[in-house]
C-alpha cells in the first residue's frame, strides 16, 4: 500500500535528527505546526522538497521527514526555482529567513515572486541575525543597538510585505509564530494558491531580540494590537468593549473608534478584499505600530499563470509542432556537404 | 598568394583565367557596424560547401557601436581556407579587404609583404584620414608595399541600388555585400546560397537592394581590370565523411543537446547572458523539442543555483559562463562538491582580469577553476582542443559528472567559441551512450553509501519512495549524510572526495604524444592552442627541427601516465595564453622543469611564434 494511502500524522514528518534551535525560540511553534499541517495537505511525502539558505530558519529541513536540501546564504529560491521547473509535480517549499531572504538573498527573492513559480516562500522574521550572534537585519528598526551598532542601526529597514507586493507576489500573508491556530490557517492557505505564496510568520527571538512581536504573541494583548484579515470581513480590531476600526481613504489608513454594536461600515471601515488592487495591499502593508496594529492574514491573493506552467507549455509546444527532437537530424540540419574516399 | 599550378579553364563562366592554388587567408576588416562579422560568415559557409579545409577568427570590439570611422570600432573577421588539412586561421593574412582608414591602419601591418589589399576608396575622405590618426593619405605608400586595389565601393554601392527609394543611410548598408560578391568572383563562388539567405532575411526593398549590390559586386571583379585573374582553391582532402561548418559555442550546445539524448535525461541550463556564452544559451533555447530546458536567471549565482536544483531533482544540470560569471559561481559549485551532484559549468574564458577584454581570447582561468573555491574542493576539468571538440567534450564532461556524482567544469575559450572549422558530423551510435542511473530502492540506502569502484555516491531524486533524506553544505557524516562536526569523519571526507576525483584518472586515455615517444623537447598544450602547437611541430619539423607534442583534453586529473611520458624529454615547452598556468601545475605535480611560452595579447598563437620558440630550444 502507497504511504499516500495511508492517514499520515504528524510524527510521520519529523526526521530523527535533534533539534537544536536555543530554548524558546520561535522555530520550535513553526516547525511544530508545519509538522501538523503537512498531513492534511494531501501530498505525498515524497514529493514533498524543503529548500534553505543559511541562517537559524534555515536548519528547518533536517528536521522535516521530507526530501530537504540546506543551500547557501541567500540562495535558497534559486534552488527551489530549479527543482520547481525541473520537477513542477514536487510541493516545494523555501524557508528563510530577513537576513537570508531580504539581505543577502533580496535579488533572487524578488526574482522568484515576480516569476510566480508555484511554491512556498516561509520567512521567519526576528529582525535580527541570529547564526552570526545578534547584528541588525535588514528589517531591524532604525536605532537598534547591536553588536555592530553599538550606536544604533542606520539603516531605513525594508517591510517584507510591501517588498512582496512591490515585486508583484500573488499570494501575500503574514502570521505568528506562536499563534497556533492562525498559523496553520495561513500555511494551509499558502499551499492552496497556485504560484509563489510569500508568508512572513513573525518569530520571536529569544536570544538576542526578545520580545519584539510581544503585543501580537501574548494572547492576552493580542486582540489590541493586531488586525486580523479576513476575506470579506470589515478591518476591525481591539478587545469585545473597545473596538477600533481602519478606513482607507486615498491610499491613507486611518483609525476609528467604533462604539459598542456599531456596523463598522457605516463608519467607513474598510472591507477587505486580498483580490483588490495592489495599492489596497500597499495601503494594508502601511498599517504598522506603533500608530496602527499588526495586520495578519491574508493580504492579496491573485491568480496569475506560474513559470513553470509556462515552460512546460513551450517544450510541448515545441514538441507538438516540431516533433521529439532527434538527434542525428539535428545535426545534419543546414548546410552540410560529402568528402568521399580517395 | 603564389599559384600552385598553372592556369586552368575557368569554371564559373568567367572570361578571365583562373589559377588553382592550396591556400589562402582574408580578412574583412571595418568598422563594427558595417557587418563584418556577418560578411565574414557568409563567405565561410560558402567556403565550406566548396569542400575546402577552413578556420576563421572572428575579432571584434566589445563596444556594439563605438563611434564610426575611429580605431575603437574596428571588427574583423578572418578566414583561412585550403585544399590541405589546416587547423589555425593562419598567422598573416593574404588578403586584406578594408572598409575604411581606421581599419586598414589596424590591420594593413598583419598582411603578408606583396599581399593583396583592397580598399573602398570612398572612405579615404579627410576626416576619416583624421579619425584613423593618418596625417596623409596612405594608400600611395602601400602601393610598393602589396597589390593595393582601390574600389570606389561606396559611389558602386550606390549606384546599384539608387532607383529603389533608399535613404542615404540605408543604401549604405549594404555596401558589405559588394565587397562579398567581389570575394565571390575572386574565388569562384557560387552567389545562390547567399542570395537565397539574403531573400529568407530581409523584407524588401532590402532585399532586393543586397542581392543586386551581391551580384554588383561579382559583376564588377568579372569586368574590372583590376583583377585579372580569379583563383581557385580545390576542396581539402580531409577524412571522408559528412561535415558541416561549426562553430565552438554551437558544438558546446549540440554538446549539451546529445548528452541528454545520450544519458536519457532532460537537461537544464541556467544561464546569464555573458560574453562570450551567451550565444550557447541561444542556440539551446531553440531545442525545446528535445525536453530542453533553459532558465535565463537573474544573475550568475541563480542560474549555477537553479541548475544545481535542477540536478538535485534528477536533471542534467548545465551553466555555461564566462570568467567574471565563473567567479561569482564558485560558492554554488562548492555546495554542488559537498553534495556531491552532478552538473557541468562551462566556462568560455576570456582575458581578464575583471571586465577585461570580453570579446577577447585567454586561458587564464585554469588556477581559478581549479583552486578558486573554499577549502579543499575538487573538481575534474576538461577542456576542448578545436571547435568541433566542443561537442564531444561536453558528452564527456556529462558522463564523469553523472558516473562520478560530481561537478565537472569545461573550459573553453572566446576564440574556440567564435571560430569555425569544417567538422565531419559523428554517427549517433557512434556516440557514448549511457542511461544514467537514479536510486530507487530504499533497501539499505544512504545518501552517502559509495559506489566501492567509482566512490559516488547514490542520485536520489524527490518524487522517489522510501529515499526521504536531507543534503547541505554542512560537512556530511560518512554513509548516512546526516550533519557531523566530527573530526576524524571531516578529514575521511575531505580524503573521499579527493580520492573519487583522483580515481577518475584511470577511466580516462592515456596521455599520446604526437611524434617521437621520447626525445629532447615535448611541447604540452591544452585548449584552443592545440592548432596552432600542432602546426608549429609539424612546420618546425619539417624545417629539420623535431619536437614531440602532447595535447591535454582531461586538466584534472590528469592522464594516469602523464609522468612518466613527461620524463621522457629532456625539456617541455608550454605554450598557453597565461602567465604559466598549466606549466605550473606540471611543475608542481610532476617536478619537472615545464617552461611556459606565454601570450597575453587577447589573440590566440600564430604557428610562428610556437615554431620560433621550438627551433630555438632545438637549434
Amino acid at each position: 500500500m502507497s504511504e499516500a494511502a495511508v492517514k499520515l500524522t504528524k510524527k510521520n514528518f519529523e526526521s530523527d535528527q535533534d533539534v537544536r534551535w536555543c530554548p524558546g525560540c520561535g522555530d520550535y511553534s513553526i516547525l511544530a505546526n508545519l509538522q501538523r499541517v503537512m498531513p492534511e495537505l494531501g501530498v505525498a511525502r515524497e514529493n514533498v522538497v524543503f529548500v534553505s539558505g543559511i541562517g537559524c530558519s534555515s536548519r528547518f529541513p533536517y528536521y522535516m521527514n521530507t526530501y530537504g536540501f540546506h543551500t547557501i546564504h541567500g540562495r535558497a529560491p534559486s534552488f527551489a526555482s530549479g527543482i520547481k521547473m525541473s520537477r513542477p509535480e514536487l510541493d516545494v517549499w523555501v524557508v528563510t529567513g530577513d537576513g537570508d531572504g531580504l539581505s543577502i538573498g533580496g535579488n533572487h527573492l524578488l526574482h522568484t515572486i515576480r516569476r510566480n513559480l508555484n511554491l512556498q516562500v516561509l520567512l521567519f522574521n526576528n529582525r535580527v541575525y541570529g547564526l552570526t550572534k545578534g547584528q541588525y537585519s535588514p528589517t531591524s528598526l532604525e536605532g537598534m543597538r547591536t553588536k555592530s551598532s553599538p550606536e544604533g542601526s542606520m539603516d531605513h529597514p525594508v517591510d517584507p510585505i510591501a517588498f512582496a507586493l512591490g515585486a508583484g507576489a500573488t499570494f501575500v500573508a503574514r502570521t505568528v509564530d506562536v499563534d497556533a491556530k492562525h498559523l496553520q490557517h495561513v500555511l494551509r492557505r499558502a499551499h492552496e494558491h497556485r504560484g509563489t505564496a510569500f508568508v512572513e510568520i513573525l518569530q520571536n527571538c529569544p536570544v538576542y531580540n526578545d520580545g519584539e512581536w510581544e503585543a501580537v504573541e501574548d494572547k492576552t494583548t493580542r486582540n489590541r494590537f493586531a488586525l486580523v484579515l479576513e476575506q470579506g470581513e470589515p478591518l476591525v480590531f481591539g478587545d469585545k468593549d473597545a473596538r477600533r476600526g481602519v478606513r482607507i481613504e486615498s491610499g491613507v489608513p486611518s483609525l476609528v473608534d467604533l462604539p459598542d454594536g456599531a456596523d463598522p461600515l457605516e463608519h467607513g471601515v474598510a472591507v477587505h478584499d486580498e483580490k483588490r488592487t495592489a495599492a489596497y495591499g500597499f495601503a494594508l502593508a502601511s498599517i504598522a505600530p506603533p500608530q496602527f496594529p499588526t495586520p495578519v492574514g491574508v493580504f492579496r491573493a491573485v491568480e496569475k499563470s506560474t513559470y513553470e506552467d509556462l515552460l512546460t507549455a513551450q517544450v510541448e509546444r515545441a514538441v507538438q509542432e516540431r516533433g521529439p527532437g532527434e538527434l542525428a537530424a539535428l545535426l545534419h540540419s543546414g548546410d552540410t556537404w560529402t568528402v568521399a574516399p580517395d | 598568394m603564389t599559384p600552385a599550378m598553372p592556369e586552368s579553364s575557368q569554371p564559373g563562366g568567367s572570361p578571365k583565367p583562373v589559377h588553382e592554388i592550396e591556400r589562402v587567408a582574408i580578412r574583412f576588416v571595418g568598422d563594427s557596424g558595417d557587418g563584418m562579422q556577418l560578411t565574414g560568415t557568409k563567405f565561410t559557409e560558402s567556403t565550406a560547401l566548396a569542400g575546402n579545409d577552413l578556420s576563421t577568427l572572428p575579432d571584434y570590439p566589445a563596444e556594439i557601436r563605438a563611434p564610426a570611422g575611429t580605431l575603437a570600432g574596428v571588427s574583423g573577421f578572418q578566414i583561412h581556407f585550403s585544399s590541405v588539412d589546416i587547423r589555425t586561421p593562419a598567422d598573416k593574412p593574404d588578403v586584406l579587404v578594408a572598409f575604411n582608414p581606421a581599419a586598414l591602419r589596424a590591420n594593413i601591418d598583419d598582411v603578408k609583404p606583396q599581399g593583396m589589399v583592397i580598399v573602398n576608396r570612398d572612405a579615404f575622405t579627410k576626416r576619416n584620414l583624421e579619425r584613423a590618426g593618418y596625417d596623409e593619405d596612405p594608400l600611395p605608400a602601400l602601393r610598393e608595399r602589396f597589390q593595393l586595389v582601390e574600389i570606389p565601393i561606396g559611389t558602386l554601392n550606390r549606384e546599384a541600388v539608387k532607383d529603389l527609394g533608399l535613404t542615404q543611410r540605408q543604401a549604405d548598408r549594404s555596401k558589405n555585400f559588394f565587397a562579398l560578391g567581389l570575394m565571390y568572383w575572386l574565388y569562384n563562388r557560387p552567389t545562390t546560397p547567399t542570395e537565397e539567405w539574403i531573400a529568407k532575411r530581409f523584407p524588401d526593398p532590402i532585399r532586393e537592394a543586397n542581392q543586386r549590390v551581391l551580384k554588383a559586386g561579382y559583376h564588377f571583379g568579372e569586368t574590372t581590370e583590376l583583377f585579372p585573374t580569379s583563383f581557385l582553391v580545390p576542396p581539402a582532402k580531409i577524412e571522408p565523411g559528412r561535415y558541416r561548418n561549426i562553430t565552438g559555442n554551437t558544438a558546446l550546445a549540440w554538446g549539451i543537446v546529445a548528452a541528454g539524448v545520450q544519458m536519457q535525461r532532460p537537461v537544464f541550463l541556467g544561464a546569464y547572458p555573458i560574453t562570450p556564452a551567451s550565444d550557447v544559451l541561444h542556440e539551446l533555447a531553440r531545442y525545446r523539442q528535445f525536453g530542453v530546458k533553459t532558465f535565463q536567471a537573474e544573475d550568475e549565482i541563480a542560474a549555477i543555483s537553479a541548475a544545481v536544483g535542477a540536478s538535485y531533482a534528477g536533471l542534467l544540470g548545465c551553466c555555461t559562463t564566462s570568467g567574471p560569471g565563473m567567479l561569482l559561481k564558485q560558492e554554488a559549485l562548492n555546495l554542488a562538491v559537498m553534495t556531491e551532484l552532478p552538473l557541468v559549468v562551462v566556462d568560455i574564458q576570456r582575458a581578464g582580469p575583471s571586465t577585461g577584454l570580453p570579446t577577447k581570447t585567454e586561458q587564464a582561468d585554469l588556477l581559478m577553476v581549479l583552486y578558486g573555491r573554499s577549502s579543499d574542493s575538487p573538481i575534474p576539468i576538461v577542456a576542448p582542443a578545436t571547435p568541433g571538440d566542443c561537442f564531444h567534450v561536453m558528452l564527456e564532461a556529462f558522463r564523469i559528472a553523472v558516473k562520478y556524482m560530481t561537478p565537472v567544469a569545461v573550459l573553453s575559450d572566446g576564440y574556440l567559441a567564435n571560430s569555425a572549422e569544417p567538422w565531419r558530423i559523428p554517427e549517433v551510435e557512434t556516440l557514448l551512450r549511457h542511461p544514467a542511473q537514479l536510486e530507487t530502492d530504499p533497501e539499505g540506502f544512504a545518501p552517502y553509501r559509495r559506489d566501492p569502484a567509482t566512490l559516488a555516491r547514490p542520485w536520489a531524486v524527490p518524487g522517489t519512495p522510501g529515499l526521504e533524506h536531507r543534503i547541505g553544505g554542512l560537512e556530511k557524516e560518512d554513509v548516512t549524510g546526516n550533519v557531523s562536526y566530527s573530526p576524524v569523519n571531516h578529514a575521511r571526507m575531505t580524503e573521499l572526495r579527493a580520492l573519487k576525483i583522483a580515481g577518475i584518472a584511470q577511466d580516462i586515455p592515456p596521455a599520446e604524444v604526437r611524434g617521437p615517444e621520447a626525445g629532447k623537447l615535448l611541447v604540452v598544450t591544452w585548449g584552443g592552442t592545440h592548432g596552432a602547437a600542432a602546426s608549429a611541430v609539424d612546420q618546425s619539423h619539417e624545417a629539420g627541427f623535431t619536437a614531440s607534442h602532447l595535447h591535454l583534453r582531461h586538466l584534472n586529473p590528469f592522464p594516469a601516465n602523464l609522468g612518466e611520458v613527461l620524463g621522457r624529454f629532456e625539456r617541455i615547452l608550454v605554450p598557453e595564453l597565461n602567465t604559466g598556468q598549466l606549466s605550473r601545475l606540471l611543475r608542481a605535480e610532476y617536478l619537472v622543469a615545464a617552461e611556459p611560452l606565454c601570450k597575453v595579447s587577447g589573440q590566440p598563437f600564430k604557428v610562428r611564434e610556437i615554431r620560433d620558440r621550438i627551433e630555438a630550444i632545438l637549434a
